[in-house]
């Protein structure tokens, strides 16, 4: 293959890697506010995530065929992941972890492991007594068609992605810019309110906060709630990108989103965003190069053998455990005495 | 400075006292860190609490600012109990502090710091930060207001957006009384406020804790082991020993008791710390 083909096409896999980064980077924020707070691996993150997915993909299955505006549809499933996922997420952090806030560390993350393979198979056994596994999203009309598609207005700047091999959907452009809208709601709320203030207070020093006058138990639940409402949105958007999901398919993007989280430095938010658009990409990239064949192959694009998925994304861990164990953004924890 | 000394102001004086702690007991499994402690601290006056290291002082304000639950005792505020209260409901009720060992909010600039400080003041609550109401912006403004004011109070305005970690040692000291006071106290704990600082610095400490008294009409208590500090500033010290009130009084009481100079200097003395026994004299005399 020349360069000249190439070169568009890589563009494009890196494109698309970034749609799937953005959802990795919604999911990572997750895990990196609560470690931000609680310095816990919230491993039930990726059910919390789950849940979100699952709940949006009842609200679409209610209201598939009701006279609706499609996006309207998706803005009631957002709303009610990100609520059923953020409450979730309270509930977690009330009954499975503020009673062993004091104990070793170690505790309460095997807790946490606990608490994920529980909620998979609550999920699965709701899902199961209606006779479903799979879930399959009932989209509005109209998310699948591609991007500026020939009979749209902007005809022209499709045939312009097309020509470099990029080829979008509605609901990819849709992940993207509730992907950006949730960033910047939550950047604004940690920078520039008095919400966002306290809980990096009680990230740097719970105790130092709490005499400061904030309730740092309420702000550790106010984080799970964002955490969690985070985890909903980035469930929703799961469900649109791949269009099933079940009660197990949490594991493999938390785990990809647990290491985009240390990529990019645990407890950083920036860090987070950085570390899902990277590896996002990594991924795609990994996907349609298929290493093991070492043979660049372009009928792979967009059959992403996830095994081969996985490896990059622990092997992208193992290499920052090794050279970079603060990640990109993270600062080294220095103990002062 | 009308925004911080409204609120000690505004009140009437209820008695002479404002804060009340008696028999104050703190039992770490066999250890009794403080051993049943009286004291009175009178309205706007500036106090000590002194005492060898391990006497127990820290702890002593641990329970105070309900980091420890006491084994047995009160603390009433203002007549008000704070047993049972969490650390930021006492802050809430008007007591504030500092640290021995520095903790500030290292990844935060000075304004921030001090601006967290106000967050129990502030009205705004969850849905106005996310709807950015009216409200929400009034309380943003007045956190600001209040953290550039006690940021000039104490003399760092310069330094307003610097990381906390950035300033100099003495600096950092004074940008945690001014997180302090944003917490609008009626009564501020000082833990070793002139522990690092060098003459200088101790000085201009000195004339600050006067003002904080005289211009915010906030009463202060400070642990300290600077005894020139001490003499010089308090109108009324506790020693502490083993856990134990030894002595109270007024300075010069408290310099000439003999179970003073040998439970807090004399063995120092005794083991030929010449320095420390002239120290004592040397504010004797002052």
């Amino acid at each position: 293959m020349d360069f000249a083909t190439l070169a568009p096409f890589l563009v494009g896999v890196v494109i698309s890697g970034l749609v799937l980064g953005f959802v990795y980077a919604i999911i990572a924020l997750g895990y990196t506010m609560v470690y931000g707070v609680l310095q816990l691996i919230n491993f039930a993150h990726s059910e919390v995530f789950v849940t979100g997915a699952v709940v949006g993909f009842e609200i679409f299955r209610v209201l598939n065929g009701v006279e609706m505006n499609g996006y309207l549809k998706l803005l009631l499933a957002l709303i009610a992941a990100m609520v059923a996922s953020g409450l979730l997420n309270i509930l977690i952090e009330r009954l499975a972890y503020r009673p062993l806030r004091n104990a070793p560390r170690l505790v309460p993350l095997i807790t946490a492991i606990g608490v994920s393979l529980i909620l998979q198979d609550l999920i699965r056994i709701i899902e199961g007594f209606q006779g479903r596994f799979d879930l399959t999203y009932q989209l509005p009309t109209g998310f699948s068609t591609p991007f500026c598609g020939p009979e749209s207005s902007c005809a022209g700047v499709g045939k312009f992605l097309g020509g470099i091999g990029i080829s979008l959907q509605i609901k990819e452009v849709i992940v993207v810019l509730v992907a950006l809208v949730s960033l910047a709601a939550l950047n604004y709320l940690v920078n520039f309110t008095k919400l966002g203030r306290a809980i990096r207070a009680v990230a740097q020093d719970r105790v130092t906060a709490g005499l400061m006058g904030i309730d740092a138990n309420g702000i550790i639940s106010l984080t799970f709630l964002i955490g969690g409402a985070l985890g909903g949105i980035s469930g929703v958007l799961f469900g649109l990108k791949f269009g099933t999901v079940n009660a197990y398919s949490g594991f493999d993007p938390g785990i990809v989103a647990f290491t985009a989280a240390v990529l990019g430095g645990i407890g950083s938010i920036p860090g987070a965003v950085l570390g899902g658009l990277v590896l996002g990409v990594i991924q795609n990239l990994i996907g349609v190069t298929n290493i093991l064949g070492g043979a660049l192959n372009i009928a792979n694009l967009g059959v992403i053998d996830s095994s081969y998925q996985r490896i990059g994304a622990f092997l992208v861990l193992v290499l920052i455990l090794i050279f970079k164990p603060t990640g990109l953004l993270g600062r080294s924890n220095v103990e002062k005495v | 400075m009308t925004a911080i000394s409204n609120r000690a102001s505004a009140r009437p004086a209820p008695s002479s006292t404002i804060l009340s702690i008696k028999g104050l007991t703190k039992i770490f499994g066999g250890l009794t860190a403080v051993n049943s402690v009286d004291l009175e601290i009178p309205r706007q006056s500036i106090v000590s609490v002194i005492g060898p290291n391990g006497a127990g002082k820290t702890t002593f304000f641990n329970m105070i600012t309900g980091i420890y639950e006491p084994s047995s005792g009160s603390v009433d505020l203002d007549g008000v109990s704070l047993l049972g209260l969490r650390p930021d409901q006492v802050t809430s009720a008007g007591i504030a502090r500092t640290f021995q060992n520095i903790r500030l909010f290292a990844s935060m600039d000075s304004q921030e710091n001090v601006m967290v400080g106000r967050h129990s003041r502030l009205k705004a609550g969850y849905i106005d930060s996310l709807l950015r109401t009216k409200r929400f912006h009034e309380s943003e403004k007045e956190a600001e207001d209040v953290a550039n004011l006690m940021l000039e109070f104490v003399g760092l305005s310069r330094f307003r957006h610097e990381l906390a970690t950035n300033l100099p040692y003495g600096d950092q000291r004074k940008l945690e009384i001014a997180r302090a006071l944003a917490t609008s106290p009626k009564l501020v704990l000082l833990d070793e406020p002139a522990a690092g600082m060098n003459p200088r610095e101790t000085e201009e400490l000195k004339s600050l804790i006067r003002r904080i008294r005289d211009d915010l009409g906030v009463t202060v208590c400070l642990i300290e082991h600077d005894m020139r500090l001490v003499m010089t500033l308090s109108e009324y010290i506790t020693v502490l020993d083993y856990g134990s009130k030894i002595a109270e009084g007024l300075p010069h009481e408290v310099r000439n008791n003999p179970k003073v100079m040998e439970a807090y200097l004399g063995r120092g003395a005794a083991a030929g710390e010449y320095g420390k026994e002239e120290q004592l004299k040397g504010g004797a005399n002052a």
